[in-house]
């Protein structure tokens, strides 16, 4: 009865509220988009100079996809390497080939390495071996960076905007006074923590809807897996989130002092959620990922859209987070006490 | 018992009993040892400036918050409890409104949180508006409220569940003196059918209207009784002189 009277007063601030609805529902899909088009884009054809190389060569290197311009000396090419309309130029001198890089951007140096390699390779090697079959166990040849690091992403921003949004809200409720007005109802510590996980999970149940199908109808990110157990997965994260975001808003005491809660317990959880390889870090460090839920809603949104995988596989990784919304629901109850004794 | 004396014994029940009671916040001592009884059905007043520790004692009277010594009673019964909390309407001192709502959907929220449901709570709502003369403001956003406005929400959410008793902290502070003076004749009419109030408030004349006073400086009781005895006591003609008398500002 009083959880449902609070459900139905959040609701209410909600749909009053057009802009942090937008935050919360359209957010979201805004930067998916970006992302989107950011990652999608072609691959980047490198822009490399020549200088005195040989026709057969400099004919080979056509095929593959780089910009080729010629140079008469290596003065004007080093100039045009400097003003950077070039990435690297290569110079034929006593038949030997040097190659000499931009070099400020590594992914971009690759491309140029692995464009010329194919030219230092062996004739012979090339022909002596057939071309191998390659296969995928997951994944497939034309999936982009967008597909691999997208399920991270969706799972990062479900958690976000709930943890911001939950975590600003609660705190208004302490500095408006409206949480001593509360709590000199009879309603228990109890009853006000789970309105409010219902009241906003409600919110956050669409959000994970809105997203998800967002990101795999309309971006046309990989889904192998369902979209229902997807569903369940940004849930559960957004519980956490939730819960989280209240805990966190009881050490703050304005809207800024939330925001600098951000770089402490939001960024760094998103260099364990799984964009860069956690297998390379200090084992003490790797340690601490398992504290932090996104590390599991990554890992469960990665083996779901990008593995097919179902409820069994990623199981632990639900109750993870479901363990970790209940531990803050509990502290939750808690820390109310400050505010009331009873 | 002849009813003459049953009477009686219901108007000078205590309602609310602190005794000695001390409230620290780490190492700063709010309230000083006070002790003091808030009778059945009286408006019981608590003067002193701002930053007296007004506040914290009524949070103590309510049983929202917790002596660090001593102990408060309501009816018999040891405070802080959560279900005591139904017999008493609060109104703090900030108006805390939930400003994104329409003053009905406010209403609404602490009715249900009271437990009233259906035709009875519409019903309360409309009489508690009429009260504070809001009734043409129900579907406005409380945002858009003046001052004056939310505190007179702020009181009628305090009425809503028609508590045993009322707690209110600097109730009339930007409120039309029109609106100031129905707003006494209706404490006055619930004292008289029953209601305890208790209303703290830092403006002379408001105190005079009260049956009891409790006079509070620096977190001690420096006087408790009728605004008459008080007066009487110190030869005032003004509560403000006869504050000054016991503050020590006077001989």
């Amino acid at each position: 009865m009083r959880i449902r009277a609070l459900v139905f007063r959040i609701w209410r601030q909600f749909l009053h509220d057009k802009r942090t609805l937008a935050l919360m529902l359209l957010a979201p899909l805004f930067v998916m988009t970006l992302i989107s088009l950011v990652f999608n884009g072609s691959t980047y054809k490198p822009k490399i100079g020549l200088i005195h190389v040989p026709v057969a060569l400099s004919q080979q290197l056509a095929k593959e996809s780089v910009t080729l311009s010629s140079y008469a000396s290596s003065a004007s090419a080093l100039s045009a390497l400097k003003n950077q309309s070039i990435d690297a130029y290569v110079d034929f001198h006593h038949g030997q080939l040097a190659i000499k890089l931009e070099g400020s951007n590594p992914s971009t140096s690759q491309a140029v390495l692995m464009n010329l390699q194919k030219l230092t390779q062996p004739a012979i090697t090339r022909q002596a071996l057939s071309q191998p079959t390659v296969s995928y166990l997951y994944g497939s040849a034309s999936m982009t960076s967008f597909d691999n690091f997208g399920p991270v992403l969706i799972g990062f921003f479900a958690f976000f905007f709930v943890f911001l949004v939950a975590g600003i809200s609660f705190l208004n409720e302490r500095t408006t006074g409206t949480l001593d007005r509360l709590l000199a109802t009879p309603i228990k510590r109890y009853e006000v923590v789970l309105g409010y996980v219902l009241g906003y999970g409600a919110f956050t149940i669409v959000q994970a809807f809105l997203i998800a199908w967002f990101s795999v109808d309309i971006l046309g990110m990989m889904m192998t897996g369902s979209l229902f157990t997807l569903l369940i997965v940004t849930l559960l994260l957004s519980m956490s989130a939730l819960t989280f975001g209240i805990f966190i808003s009881s050490f703050a005491n304005s809207e800024f002092q939330i925001m600098q809660f951000i770089p402490i317990v939001v960024v760094p959880q998103i260099f364990f959620s799984g964009l860069f390889n956690i297998a390379t870090m200090a084992p003490w460090l790797r340690w601490l990922s398992y504290l932090m839920p996104l590390y599991y809603g990554a890992e469960a949104m990665r083996n779901v859209m990008i593995r097919g995988k179902g409820i069994d596989v990623i199981g632990l990784d639900l109750l993870f987070l479901l363990a970790l919304s209940l531990v803050f629901i509990v502290l939750n109850v808690f820390t109310l006490r400050k505010y009331r004794k009873v | 018992m002849p009813l003459a004396e049953i009477q009686r014994e219901q108007i000078t029940q205590a309602s609310i009993v602190a005794n000695h009671v001390t409230r620290r916040f780490g190492k700063k001592t709010i309230l000083k040892d006070i002790s003091l009884e808030v009778l059945t059905s009286e408006i019981f007043g608590l003067l002193g400036p701002s930053g007296s520790g007004k506040t914290t004692l009524v949070k103590l009277l309510a049983g929202i918050d917790e002596a660090s010594s001593g102990s408060v009673h309501m009816d018999g019964i040891t405070l802080p409890r959560r279900d005591a909390l139904a017999n008493i309407g609060y109104m703090a001192q900030s108006d805390a409104l939930y400003e994104e709502l329409t003053a009905q959907e406010n209403l609404d929220f602490f009715a249900s949180l009271f437990g009233l449901s259906g035709k009875a709570k519409r019903r309360r709502m409309e009489e508690v508006m009429a009260l504070v003369d809001l009734q043409g403001s129900l579907k406005k956003l409380v945002s858009s409220f003046s001052g004056g406005m939310k505190r007179r929400l702020s009181l009628a959410i305090a009425l809503l569940h028609q508590p045993k008793i009322l707690i209110l902290d600097e109730p009339t502070v930007g409120i039309d003196p029109v609106l100031r003076v129905s707003i006494w004749n209706e404490l006055r009419t619930m004292s008289a059918d029953g209601t305890t109030i208790i209303i703290t408030t830092h403006v002379m004349d408001e105190a005079d209207k009260c049956d009891r006073l409790a006079m509070i400086r620096n977190g001690s009781l420096i006087a408790l009784g009728s605004p008459d005895e008080l007066k009487q006591e110190t030869n005032a003609s003004t509560i403000e002189e006869a504050f000054l008398t016991y503050g020590g500002a006077r001989a």
